[in-house]
């Protein structure tokens, strides 16, 4: 997928200005966040919770190459085809080419941000695979052809009335007069059509959420199913995971399971939590012949063991999204590509470069609460800060900013200067009443300076 | 892709510093070991009622719950709840032998038995855990349990040995282990946690979004 | 004035670290905060060194800047047995974000340290560790609190106001359901994206309007200016206080931020 990140500024005004958009955002905040917090409230062991997460990833990131060779070898004792990709370009190859031997025509897909980030729509469908989003958020933007905006809710910034007429056009074989005024039908219209989808489909790919390396066992979870229709009914399942969603083992993969849901949606657990390993088996009666598995890189092992390692451990729950004042205010089409809010501000430089990205670090006030409510506890502020830093140090920073930054800096390191300097800029700003409508965050200074009239004697 | 393999692995090495290729016996160690980290105290204590708490997680979970108390009891469940929902007395079954045990004898239900494509509206299939934590139903691939009876039908019926109920997460590996031996997976595990929904509509939340619309679950009493 | 910390060393050498803002814009929080601490029993001292802590320099990135107003800082300040600030962000910058910019000196590292482990922002110091629990004020008016996001989530800072505005007469608090909630301000952010930030205080007024309360109150300077300044430019006759004025009992005779006054 292209990035439109580098234009962030105008797709923020963008953004600011769409009323429906704006609309959904305030939905957002008394969503996710208030659910989150009832089921938190009913887990006592919580942070425990949390704190056993952080330690397995740390764990198994210590020893990443060990845990997916163990993983690969038991998934392969079970069937699976697993297939490594440095980066994009092997993915989509290896993707096509299981999609050519299976002769598909249509393929199925469950959400999966790694096939975002791969663009692997567009390129099945220029070499002549369609292929169709099930997750019904991930329908309706790709009839729209636009990216996700929320990395679980990827249609959130739509009104219904918005789907409402989306799915009219899209869905011209259906009478044009019918009702869509309901979230209810709407769902309805879709689950018909795609379950015919489903049942005619050549291929299924899915992401993971995790590969459980004692059992070379991939995770999905989603509360509408499609991700299982999508890897139970065609004939192959491909899953696609990048190399840091493996875990130990089963009991890992719990931990991590209890804390995922409550910090993404709210719920104790999705509906569906579906454990695959390896194709179908003899005495199976239902499932995919062929199950495969591409392990992608693309860029995460050049994070290992360097300053931004700890964005390794998110598991993409969102809950940074929910909880981030400017992902509130602009929405997520504002961060240009695939993952947005404070999670794709330090993901999205690491992976398409600063030059592309730079002000997704910047746009932030550096608040802390996606930190508060990461279940990860990734240190998302320190992260943006680092960005900032390299974008900084690698003489990035506009030219304004640096100058000013530089001349206020050299003042402020000398009082004797910067006192009387400052005092003709506050009597300014006085005369002025302030910073006026331009600058109202500057007001009419009182006068004088503390640390002078401190000096003089005044208490 | 040979060569893919090895440059990501030897990528993630260099990043790690790690000068040996060898697993250390830590990490075969630790898969071995598969020990249990945190587990919630109000399911895992040896006085927790499971069964109460499990009806309660599943009915907050939007499942609906009876009980009952033998085995030929159940056709009479399903038929009145086939009634109370307006579906017709008919079900797609798992060649589950406890279901089959369970509907020797009886006439009312039309029973097909297997896999679904589709075209059936009701699933009856018997579980083989129940997880108290959250009312969480474990359902594992096989020939007794195919695993598009759980996501077809507009309706799922799950038949729920009591003693079968677990508390934990854990409890229910532990489970399974003792069944497949270590380290062993069936081909799909489902884990089931009420209704299929979605809220991707103006997040208005509805149920039945691609699987089915209702998930009722009987419990069968031990005997 | 209430219960005191007895057990402390006498006397209490306090560094007041004023921060450019209260320094520059509004130096009636400085005195404000300098009456609080002598009436907890500090001895109060105000380097004339001070300037700024370099938290601007450090969220652009720009570590060298940063740095080198640090050391200023260290050198100002070292000497105290506690610096305080009225300023949780402020604070949180000496305490928290110093030890990393001296990574790999040994020597600067220690000095930070040493610097980290007694700096404090005002309202917590002088109930967590002077043990204050009032100051005998009064201020007849409904008030709503602003928890900044360095104090409340870097410093821990959110019941310590409370407990301190209890005790002041005639005050009533309206907590507001977003108090917790950023309002926008993020230094350079507020410039460099002034829409966004716009946006972000807008929704944070909102709030603060909603619960009919006719102060705000905080304790950080840069979020107060910020909320006043979009408070006043709709219209709103909310005035915006830091509550070291209201402890202080300086506020009848100080302007609110931004309004005018007859002082000069
Ligand atoms: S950074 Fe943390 S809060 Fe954000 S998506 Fe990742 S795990 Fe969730």
């Amino acid at each position: 997928m292209r990035s439109t990140t580098r234009n962030f500024v105008d797709n923020a005004a963008r953004g600011l200005a769409d009323d429906k958009l704006q609309a959904a955002l305030g939905r957002l905040s008394q969503g996710f966040p208030v659910k989150r917090l009832e089921t938190i409230s009913r887990l006592p062991e919580f942070e425990q919770l949390r704190d056993d997460a952080i330690a397995i990833k740390r764990h198994t990131l210590e020893n990443l190459d060990s845990y997916l060779e163990r993983y690969e070898e038991n998934a392969k004792v079970s069937g699976a085809h697993v297939h490594w990709a440095r980066d994009g370009d092997d993915a989509r190859e290896i993707i096509l080419g299981i999609c050519r031997d299976a002769g598909a025509k249509t393929v199925t897909k469950g959400k999966s941000m790694v096939s975002e980030e791969i663009g692997i729509n567009e390129f099945l469908a220029d070499n002549g695979v369609e292929p169709i989003e099930t997750d019904l958020g991930e329908y309706i933007i790709q009839l729209r052809d636009e990216p996700p905006s929320h990395i679980i809710a990827p249609a959130i910034h739509l009104s219904g009335a918005q789907v409402a007429d989306t799915f009219k056009e899209s869905h011209d074989e259906l009478d044009a007069d019918r009702d869509l005024s309901e979230p209810r039908t709407l769902l309805e219209e879709a689950r018909a059509i795609l379950r015919k989808k489903f049942l005619a489909a050549d291929v299924g790919i899915t992401g993971a959420n995790m590969l459980i390396a004692e059992t070379g066992t991939s995770v999905i979870v989603t509360n509408e199913g499609n991700g299982d229709l999508t890897q139970t009914l065609p004939k192959t399942h491909i899953v696609i995971a990048s190399i840091e969603k493996v875990v130990p083992t089963l009991e890992d993969a719990a931990t991590i399971l209890r804390i995922l849901a409550r910090s993404a949606t709210g719920q104790d657990i999705t509906v569906y939590t579906t454990y695959s390993t390896g194709p179908k088996r003899a005495d199976d009666l239902d499932g995919p012949e062929n199950y495969h598995v591409v392990i992608l890189d693309n860029g995460r092992s050049s994070l290992l063991g360097g300053e931004f390692e700890d964005m390794l451990r998110c598991i993409k729950c969102a809950a940074c999204l929910n909880h981030c004042p400017v992902y509130k205010a602009i929405g997520g089409h504002a961060y240009g590509w695939v993952y947005s809010g404070p999670m794709g501000a330090v993901l999205a430089p690491a992976l398409l470069g600063l030059g592309e990205t730079h002000h997704l670090p910047s746009a932030s006030s550096l608040c802390g609460r996606c930190q508060d409510v990461c279940p990860m506890r990734i240190p998302l502020p320190r992260l943006l800060r680092q960005w900032r830093r390299r974008w900084f140090e690698t003489g990035g920073e506009d030219t304004k900013t640096r100058l000013g930054l530089a001349a206020w800096a050299f003042l402020a390191k000398r009082p004797a200067l910067y006192r009387p300097l400052m005092a003709i800029g506050t009597s300014v700003l006085k005369l002025c009443g302030g910073g006026g409508r331009r600058f109202p965050i500057l007001p009419r200074p009182e006068g004088g300076s503390f640390v002078d009239q401190w000096k003089r004697g005044k208490r | 892709m040979k060569a893919a393999r090895s440059e990501i692995l030897a990528n993630v090495r260099s990043a790690l510093n790690k000068k040996d290729i060898e697993i250390p016996s830590a990490v075969d160690e630790r898969l071995r070991a598969h020990a249990i980290n945190t587990v919630p105290a109000r399911v895992s204590g040896a006085d927790a009622d499971r069964i109460a708490i499990f009806i309660e997680e599943a009915e907050r979970a939007s499942a609906t719950i009876e009980r009952i108390k033998a085995p030929k009891e159940l056709a009479g469940a399903v038929t009145a709840y086939l009634k109370s929902i307006d579906e017709e007395q008919a079900v797609r079954a798992a060649g589950h032998p406890l279901l089959k045990e369970c509907l020797a004898e009886q006439t009312i239900l039309e029973v097909t038995e297997g896999p679904s494509d589709g075209t059936d509206t009701v699933a009856l299939t018997a579980a083989f855990a129940g997880i108290a934590e959250t009312g969480t139903l474990v359902l594992c691939a096989g020939s007794e349990s195919p695993t598009t009876l759980n996501f077809l039908p507009d309706t799922n019926i799950v038949l729920l040995p009591e003693v079968s109920i677990v508390g934990t997460y854990e409890d229910a590996w532990a489970a399974l282990r003792q069944t497949m031996g270590s380290g062993v997976m069936p081909r799909t595990v489902n884990w089931i946690t009420g209704p299929s929904r979605s809220a991707d509509i103006e997040q208005t939340l509805l149920m039945g979004a691609h699987g089915p619309r209702r998930l009722h679950i009987i419990l069968l009493a031990d005997s | 004035m209430g219960a005191m910390n007895t057990a402390l060393k006498n006397p209490i050498d306090v560094g007041l670290f004023a921060t450019c803002l209260v320094d520059l814009m509004r130096p009636s929080v400085g005195f404000a905060a300098a009456r609080l601490l002598e009436r907890a029993g500090c001895t109060l001292h105000v380097p004339e060194a001070q300037t700024c802590c370099g938290q601007p320099a450090y969220n652009s990135g720009d570590n060298t800047d940063a740095r080198n107003l640090a050391v200023n800082v260290i050198a100002a300040f070292e000497g105290f047995d506690y610096v305080v600030a009225p300023s949780g962000s402020c604070a949180a910058m000496i305490r928290h974000h110093y030890p990393a910019l001296f990574e790999g000196d040994a020597t600067m590292t220690a000095r930070c340290q040493s610097l980290s482990n007694k700096t404090h922002e005002l309202l917590s110091f002088l109930t967590d560790i002077m043990g204050v629990t009032e100051f005998e004020a009064e201020f007849e008016a409904t008030a709503t609190y602003h928890d900044s996001c360095s104090g409340l989530r870097e410093m821990g800072i959110r019941e310590q106001p409370r407990a301190l505005m209890a005790a002041v007469k005639g005050l009533e608090l309206r907590e507001s359901g977003e108090a917790q909630s950023c309002c926008g301000f993020g230094g350079l952010f507020s410039v460099k994206y002034p829409e966004v930030s716009g946006r972000i205080v807008d929704a944070k007024s909102d709030a603060i309007e909603a619960t009919g309360a006719e102060t705000l109150l905080g304790g950080d300077l840069g979020c107060l200016m910020n909320m006043s300044g979009r408070l006043r430019a709709r219209g709103s006759a909310i005035k915006t206080r830091h509550l070291a004025e209201v402890l202080a009992g300086t506020a009848p005779e100080t302007p609110a931020i931004g309004e005018e006054g007859d002082k000069d």
